[in-house]
């Protein structure tokens, strides 16, 4: 219980330290609260694996009067990621968001925002309260936009303010249907809500939310944000924004779909949420396939990506009696998820590394940096197979659990999809890499610190670790999963 | 009676506010448009709990809580919208400027 509430108020308490602190004293604090945090998460995780979800209601108020917070096998999965993302890339900003690199704005701006980011994410994970949830997404939505404004430019003022329009009619979306909720129910605990009595007004109310929480998780078609943001923001930055931001959303739709409604589930809708995750899945990839910018390619592959994670919705609990283990394709999603929080933190940080040695992200400029880069490219080269989903990675594990899932459910044309996906992920990533790894190297790069190489790197072989050493975040994953999950919606 | 009165003015503001935000280039508009849509819902969100004839103070306290977040995120957008005008001289996003 101590852990759950060191990760929720650690990140907040530090944001407001390093407001007042000088620049070696702030970048200091900052990567003694991301090791703290780590702990933290180790240690609520382990918490979960022993005795199963950690309750905390507050002030000892139970709901419906009080706020209750609970981490149970997922959220503890994905507190773990965050902090893990958060110290690879408070690593990698301690060399990169330096004053004289970026100017001192974007040096003194970047801590708070990405420890208020962290806050805001724990907070989102653990909260089952939906208004707490409201106040947590926005102030994450608040935080991610001033990232991408941090370098100051004309260009990522407006990549910041089109995210921000987006952010904004999202939350009012979601906002609404809270008021609708509550205004039938009269509460906004997602566990009371699951016991409730059905009322009409419901659907409505789940619509807006989940039309809301569509355009914060960039689903196609409210990705058009997505790219130019991920790309305006400097590289540690949108290593946050792709790996961790869009998983916070989606993880708000698991809880109202599998957790608070899971009766109002119609075939038609679930139908609807697939189609726009397959097109995401396809139109991403095929945008991805035509950037010339290392970013932008990176950006594109993130909204392709995301379309995975919504295969969730048909697919969960088609395997319950094909197979011995049940929850595959809801596992798989999670497992998704993960990973790819993983793999394109370290693909960002690994582009963040690239353009601080070279000056640009023009694919033509990076040709043959592998020579004088040889842990950076090794890094984007696993972090690749991660996205691919190839084995041994946790990708490849991810993909395996919602196939087999699709199988066994008859639902082969997700099968498809998914095995389309990952040559297309082959196809957007097979250029970044042939650039990197050509015979000529045309530029010399400047230097680059081994400590700052290590960073994606280190991040890159988790992912890939995710898939070797699967059965434990499996078996994480399991604890108070809810029951939809396992019999599907 | 109170609640249809209530609900209506509310569905109004929300529909002004998702017209701006939809229809208007002017970001400084839109910011005022997200404002009108947040106190719709937030004068939907009062009238609802006061339906019983007891209050409800739940919906007060989060009304203002809303208030609160919504205040920031619209300090924020100015913030933006300013720094905008100053780097570029212009107070719509590139992509939808009609004076090219």
């Amino acid at each position: 219980m101590t852990a759950l509430v060191v990760v929720v108020t650690l990140p907040l308490l530090a944001a407001l330290a390093v407001l007042v602190l000088p620049e070696r004293a702030r970048v200091k604090l900052a990567l003694g609260s991301v090791a703290l945090g780590v702990l933290a998460a180790l240690m609520l995780a382990r918490a979960v694996w022993q005795d199963g979800a950690v309750l905390l209601t507050l002030g000892g108020w139970a709901p419906p009067l009080g706020i209750a917070l609970r981490a149970d096998g997922l959220a503890a999965a994905l507190t773990l990621m965050s902090a893990l993302v958060m110290a690879a890339v408070a690593l990698a900003a301690r060399f990169e968001m330096r004053t004289r690199r970026v100017g001192a704005r974007a040096a003194f701006g970047f801590w708070p925002l990405m420890l208020l980011l962290w806050g805001a994410l724990n907070a989102v994970y653990v909260s089952r309260d939906l208004f707490n949830l409201y106040v947590g997404i926005e102030l994450l939505s608040l935080a991610a936009v001033a990232l991408v404004a941090l370098s100051g430019t004309a260009q990522a003022l407006a990549a910041a303010l089109r995210y921000m329009i987006f952010a904004l009619a999202g939350s009012l979306l979601y906002l609404a249907g809270v008021v609708l909720s509550y205004a039938a129910h009269g509460t906004l605990d997602i566990g009371l809500l699951g016991e409730r009595i059905p009322a009409h007004s419901d659907a409505l109310a789940l619509g807006l939310m989940t039309a809301g929480l569509l355009a914060k998780t960039a689903l196609f078609p409210f990705h058009v944000w997505l790219p130019t943001a991920h790309a305006a923001a400097p590289a540690p930055a949108s290593a946050l924004l792709s790996a961790l931001v869009p998983k916070a959303s989606f993880l708000i739709l698991i809880r109202l779909w599998f957790e608070a409604m899971p009766d109002l589930a119609s075939p038609p809708a679930i139908l609807m949420l697939a189609m726009l995750g397959a097109v995401a899945v396809i139109w991403g990839g095929i945008l991805a396939l035509v950037q010339k910018r290392l970013k932008l390619i990176v950006a594109y592959s993130t909204v392709a990506q995301l379309g995975y994670l919504f295969m969730v919705f048909p697919l969960a609990g088609g395997a319950g009696s094909a197979q011995p283990w049940s929850a595959g394709a809801w596992t798989g999603a999670m497992f998704h998820a993960l990973s790819h929080g993983l793999a394109k933190a370290a693909m960002f940080l690994a582009a963040g590394i690239c353009i601080a040695a070279v000056g640009s992200d023009r694919l033509g400029d990076l040709r043959g940096l592998a020579r004088q880069l040889p842990m950076t490219s090794f890094a984007f080269a696993l972090a690749a197979i991660t996205l691919m989903g190839l084995p041994p990675s946790g990708g490849f594990t991810a993909k395996y659990l919602l196939m087999t899932s699709s199988f066994a459910a008859g639902q082969w044309p997700w099968a498809l999809l998914l095995a389309g996906g990952g040559l297309l992920a082959a196809a957007y990533l097979y250029r970044p890499m042939a650039a990197l790894f050509a015979r000529e190297a045309r530029v010399t790069a400047r230097p680059i610190p081994r400590v700052w190489q290590a960073v994606p790197l280190a991040l890159a072989a988790l992912s890939i670790l995710l898939g070797v050493l699967s059965a434990t975040p499996f078996d994480l994953l399991q604890i108070a999963r809810p029951e939809p999950a396992a019999e599907g919606l | 009676m109170n609640l249809t009165v209530f609900a209506l003015t509310g569905a109004a503001l929300v529909g002004l506010g998702v017209y701006g935000l939809l229809a208007l280039p002017h970001l400084l508009r839109r910011v005022i448009a997200f404002n009108l849509t947040g106190s719709g819902l937030f004068l939907f969100f009062g009238a609802a709990g006061a339906r019983v004839g007891v209050l409800d103070a739940i919906p007060q306290a989060l009304i203002i809580t809303g208030i609160v977040v919504a205040l920031s995120a619209s300090a924020l957008a100015v913030g933006l919208v300013v720094a905008l005008a100053r780097s570029s001289g212009k107070v719509v996003l590139p992509d939808e400027d009609p004076s090219p």
